[in-house]
């Protein structure tokens, strides 16, 4: 008797409600058996027109939108934001500014690929690190509470420099905690480095060649996992990138392992950047520009003064004016090469405002990095993607 | 890097791409080169392949849309050359009825983006394979990035208790949206005042 019969091959929806598609996303998989032979994301279930609105906000008004893109990684890309208008307004940040704001980058990187890796391994089964990993992120995301009252949105890196000074005593409780996290780092790559179920998982699943990565613009580790040695922190340095001492992890095998395996040192050598930032940065001095054209007048000062007062409110209302240009500011992103295009034609507002995002060009690999593999490597794959719908779907 | 300078770069590019190639500038440190829409996957092709340019990846393609000019929507290519760490952005033109050539088979991340800017801009890409709508809602209608679009749209969704499903209504706001114009030199701060730019010419 044939028992064997052949199943037909048939589409299946996954998400948009599903744990393991990290938001919203609908991934529609044509399956033979479990092996997919297709994959095709529907995103665009979260875009809320971030660059519509942008277009009639002011461009201090727009900051806070940054922080809601890849709300896992807010600072970055204000980061990114405020590099493109500083270039149109020719303005430059002062030296404590730009070491704040290296600093902070490198906290929100920890805390991306914190959760990243954590939440990854919940995907494919492990639940200690994701209550291992929340835990340090909350210790982080104090740190972000103090210095701008807010643990996620923080639109705390304005053009012109940072919003406020670091408050008294955090300089040295960020610096404890630098000198116990790469304890962490360890605790947490016993649990799953050498880990025998995280490898089967992992290993040679999504595997993305050298050329691969180039075609689909592939950036950030999911590139650098790819044995390809670029990071814009180096190549293309920013504030103050270009005087922090660090390595870049590459993979080699350019699968989801190799993805785990280079944000794990990447959190490592984020830790050391703190650390250098820490010792290096002024003690004092502005951490704005003091074009209080640009930047708000102290609060101190705009009691006593007429013309702090003036400035304060124009700059609250109306907002400043950017000379008419187009930039393309950039920097590494968490998750990748994250841009913004800032088309300014000098009014107060900008004319065009476009995000690139990392997680967007990741998730049209998709399709390359899930076929032939099963529908269950499919979550591996996201896991390792590290995708976050805000700043995909924008 | 192969060039000193991007003005070599651009020229040696401009050269290589004479018929192809309007003009370019530098702004803000960055290479801007305009060229001829026909030719956008011919020129792709050669700052790819050409070993003295090598800009291996498409990082991005965006609209930007110029209502008041003769072909409206611009198309901005950004690329990246990791051998030799350099950007380079070549805009081209379009309008809606004048599709631009896909670049899928120069550079396969291209495929995302160009879906991108159709949905938000209306643009064509002739020759891209899966030209759907990316980001906006199934059934969207319009093309919202476009200038002429207005924020709020023109539809609202509600879940409807009693048809048992998501209704599409139009937009209904209690309050307009308020839009200031800081355009007129009454309210506006700028640095330079209506008249002032008089003064120079008369003292040189």
């Amino acid at each position: 008797m044939d028992a064997e019969t052949q199943i037909q091959p048939y589409s299946m929806n996954f998400g948009p409600q599903h744990p393991a598609a990290h938001g919203v996303l609908r991934l529609v998989l044509e399956l033979d058996g479990e092996v997919v032979t297709r994959a095709d994301p529907h995103i665009g279930l979260l875009h809320r027109g971030t660059e519509k609105l942008i277009e009639y906000r002011t461009f201090l008004q727009a900051v806070p939108y940054f922080d809601r893109l890849d709300y896992v990684a807010p600072m970055n890309q204000e980061h990114a934001y405020a590099l493109a208008v500083e270039k149109l307004l020719g303005i430059t940040v002062p030296e404590r500014g730009q070491y704040i704001r290296v600093l902070f980058s490198e906290i929100t990187r920890i805390l991306n690929h914190l959760l990243n890796i954590t939440s990854y391994a919940l995907d494919v089964g492990a639940i200690t690190p994701a209550l291992w990993g929340f835990e340090e992120r909350e210790v982080l995301m104090e740190f972000y509470e103090r210095v701008c009252g807010a643990r996620l949105h923080a639109a705390y890196f304005r053009p012109g420099g940072v919003h406020q000074d670091m408050p008294a005593g955090l300089a040295d409780d960020i610096w404890a905690f630098t000198e116990r996290f790469p304890k962490f780092v360890d605790e947490l790559a016993d649990l799953l480095t050498e880990n025998r179920i995280w490898k089967q998982r992992t290993v040679d699943i999504g595997v993305a060649s050298k050329e691969d990565a180039m075609a689909w613009a592939f950036t950030g580790p999911m590139l650098r996992a790819s044995g390809v040695p670029w990071d814009l922190r180096k190549a293309q340095p920013y504030d103050v990138y270009d005087r922090m001492d660090f390595d870049i992890p590459i993979g080699t095998t350019g699968d989801c392992y190799a993805r785990y395996l280079v944000r794990m040192e990447e959190m490592r050598e984020s830790n050391r950047i703190v650390r250098q930032a820490l010792q290096e940065m002024p003690k004092s001095g502005p951490v704005s520009t003091t074009d209080h054209k640009v930047s708000p007048p102290k609060r101190g000062e705009m009691k006593r003064s007429m013309e702090a007062l003036i400035h304060h409110f124009k700059l609250y209302t109306e907002g400043y004016h950017v000379p008419a240009g187009e930039y393309y500011g950039v920097v590494e992103a968490p998750k990748g090469e994250f841009g913004v295009f800032v088309v300014a034609d000098g009014t107060n507002k900008p004319y065009r405002c476009r995000i690139r995002a990392p997680g967007f060009a990741h998730m049209q690999g998709m399709d390359f990095l899930a076929r032939g593999h099963f529908l269950a490597d499919t979550v591996a794959i996201i896991g390792a993607m590290d995708v976050v719908f805000g700043d995909i779907d924008r | 890097m192969a060039f000193a300078s991007l003005t070599d770069l651009a020229e040696y590019v401009a050269g290589q791409l004479s018929e192809d190639v309007y003009e370019w500038r530098i702004e803000h440190d960055q290479l801007i080169v305009e060229a001829r829409r026909g030719a956008i996957v011919d020129i792709l092709l050669k700052l790819r392949d050409d070993a003295n340019t090598q800009f291996q990846q498409l990082v991005d393609v965006c609209g930007v849309d110029y209502p008041e000019r003769p072909e409206r929507f611009e198309v901005n290519y950004q690329l990246l050359s990791l051998k030799h760490n350099t950007r380079i952005r070549v805009k081209v033109t379009a309008e809606e009825d004048t599709p631009v050539p896909s670049v899928v088979s120069v550079y396969p991340s291209a495929g995302w983006y160009e879906r991108e800017t159709y949905d938000m801009y209306g643009v064509f890409f002739a020759g891209n394979p899966d030209l759907r709508r990316i980001l906006t809602d199934y059934g969207f209608e319009g093309h919202p990035l476009r200038k002429d679009f207005p924020m709020t749209g023109y539809v609202e969704l509600r879940y409807d208790d009693e048809q048992k499903r998501v209704v599409y209504e139009p937009v209904q706001l209690t309050q307009d949206y308020r839009n200031f114009d800081f355009l007129s030199p009454w309210e506006g701060m700028t640095r330079q005042l209506p008249g002032d730019e008089k003064s120079g010419e008369a003292g040189a």
